[in-house]
């Protein structure tokens, strides 16, 4: 019997944060919809330059969009979800940050390995990408150096900015910790920072599904989801069960 | 009879310390005012858990004050709904018969009008405005502060909520008794050295700057304590985030 390919802490978090990801993004645009303007600094309104709008209609008529209609309003329930969304995000990615660092997911699995850990090295594996050369067997119960660095980076980086810029949106959390919103420059700063996080997480996502579509989709979400290491094709392993 | 399997009994005894545990926290959460209006329903958990973390971490602190030099040039007023009838007869008489009422839950139900409210402390703070929709604006904010109108009206111990109404139909809001006193929140008369334009909430606009501005209820005519609430919006109660 082999090990799992994700251990159930891996796959159990996994899922929850993917589940309340697209539950942030979609909210997240519905309520960038109410004002569709990005300011930098501490303040910014319709009376002030933006740094630049997104060409879309707004859900309020006092936005000047150029657009002659007004798009219905889902702030409610689109800010409820979002907070909501954003405590299972958090809360999902301590239990993970932690466990990983207990267990030795962290150091085994993610940072990458001794004579890795240089940008030949990132290289020569991109290089097997773009050559789309089939990976090595080393592969199959273990993440390739950039799979490596570009999780530690989303998961240690890019996450962990999105939730501290959309804290400093908060007006009691920066009444009780300023020094957060006050070193991003400025509420509004933040906000933009905030949204540019958000699609660059978009980026990962899209590349991330292109890549497991790619290597075997429905091969990869079975790993991810029952942890059955499918190393052969499954039609095959299907068959060889029948 | 199936034997009960190990799992099974794992399974329904973390099911069972969960039930319990949920329902100790409900008790504490409840005698230390940590459980918002909005409890219930989809979204309760997350509103619970914004509101818990709050109050238990942040409860006395203070809103961010700006400079004087951060005062914005181009503030927003925000559109609202056309005066009514009764404000803009309030209006063309220039205020002198706007009253502020405080009833409810309190020791000494009164009355007050603009002058009266000006003979009280005046304080000013120069807070951001923050809408849910995303935009903001620095002003200097002056007034009264409504932790010593509530002295005065002597606010009981049961109370737990304001509840605050606008003069304008269908417009009020509520906040917790710890809001109530805190030392920002504002019975608002002036904003950037001038008397409180309209636009904004004059002549009487409750400042509540460690919430959203949808918290911040212009032409205040009523204030009234209350022990608990019933809270039906489509916008979060808590809107400190």
């Amino acid at each position: 019997m082999n090990s799992p390919r994700h251990s159930a802490l891996v796959r159990v978090t996994h899922w929850l944060t993917v589940v309340s990801f697209v539950a942030l993004l979609v909210t997240g645009l519905e309520i960038v919809i109410s004002h569709p303007r990005f300011y930098w600094g501490e303040t910014g309104n319709v009376n002030m330059k933006p740094l630049f709008t997104i060409p879309i209609p707004s859900s309020r008529d006092t936005v000047p969009t150029g657009y002659g209609y007004v798009m219905p309003d889902q702030n409610g329930w689109s800010r409820y979800l979002h907070f909501e969304s954003a405590w299972v995000l958090v809360l999902t990615g301590l239990v993970y940050a932690i466990a990983s660092l207990l267990n030795g997911h962290l150091r085994r699995d993610l940072v990458p390995e001794r004579g890795q850990r240089s940008l030949a090295a990132h290289w020569e594996r991109m290089r097997q990408y773009l050559q789309r050369r089939r990976p090595g067997a080393d592969e199959t119960s273990s993440y390739n150096v950039l799979q490596r660095t570009t999780y530690l980076l989303v998961i240690f980086v890019l996450f962990p900015l999105v939730i501290l810029t959309g804290l400093a949106l908060s007006p009691s959390f920066n009444a009780s910790v300023p020094f957060v919103v006050n070193s991003l420059g400025g509420r509004q700063t933040a906000r933009t920072l905030h949204f540019f996080l958000t699609w660059a997480l978009v980026v990962f996502f899209v590349v991330h599904v292109a890549m497991i579509a790619v290597s075997g989709f429905w091969a990869r979400m079975r790993g991810m989801t029952t942890g059955t290491t499918a190393t052969v094709e499954p039609t095959v392993a299907e068959e060889e069960v029948a | 009879m199936k034997p009960i399997s190990r799992r099974a009994l794992i399974t329904s005894g973390l099911a069972a310390a969960g039930v319990a545990g949920l329902a100790a926290a409900d008790r504490i959460g409840r005698r230390h005012g940590l459980i918002p209006p909005d409890c219930r329903g989809v979204y309760g958990p997350g509103e619970t858990l914004t509101y818990a973390a709050h109050r238990l971490l942040t409860r006395d602190a203070m809103a961010r004050e700006f400079p004087r030099s951060m005062i914005s040039k181009t503030p927003f007023a925000n559109e609202v709904a056309p005066p009514s009838a009764e404000f803009k007869k309030l209006q063309a008489a220039g205020f002198g018969d706007w009253r502020l009422t405080i009833d409810g839950m309190v020791a000494h139900p009164m009355t007050l009008s603009l002058a009266d409210l000006r003979s009280m402390p005046t304080h000013s703070q120069i807070t951001e405005v923050v809408c849910e929709e995303g935009w903001s604006y620095v002003a200097e904010w002056i007034g009264t502060p409504l932790s010593g109108v509530l002295r005065e009206a002597g606010v009981l111990p049961q109370a737990r909520y304001l509840k605050y109404f606008s003069i304008q139909p269908d417009w009020s809001d509520s906040i917790d008794i710890a809001d109530a006193h805190h030392p920002q929140t504002f019975l608002t008369m002036g904003m950037n050295d001038g008397e409180l334009p309209v636009g904004f909430g004059g002549p009487l606009r409750l400042r509540v700057p460690r919430q959203l501005g949808y918290k911040s209820v212009k032409y205040i005519t009523r204030i009234t304590a209350i022990d608990s609430l019933k809270y039906q919006g489509d916008y979060a109660w808590f809107a400190g985030i």
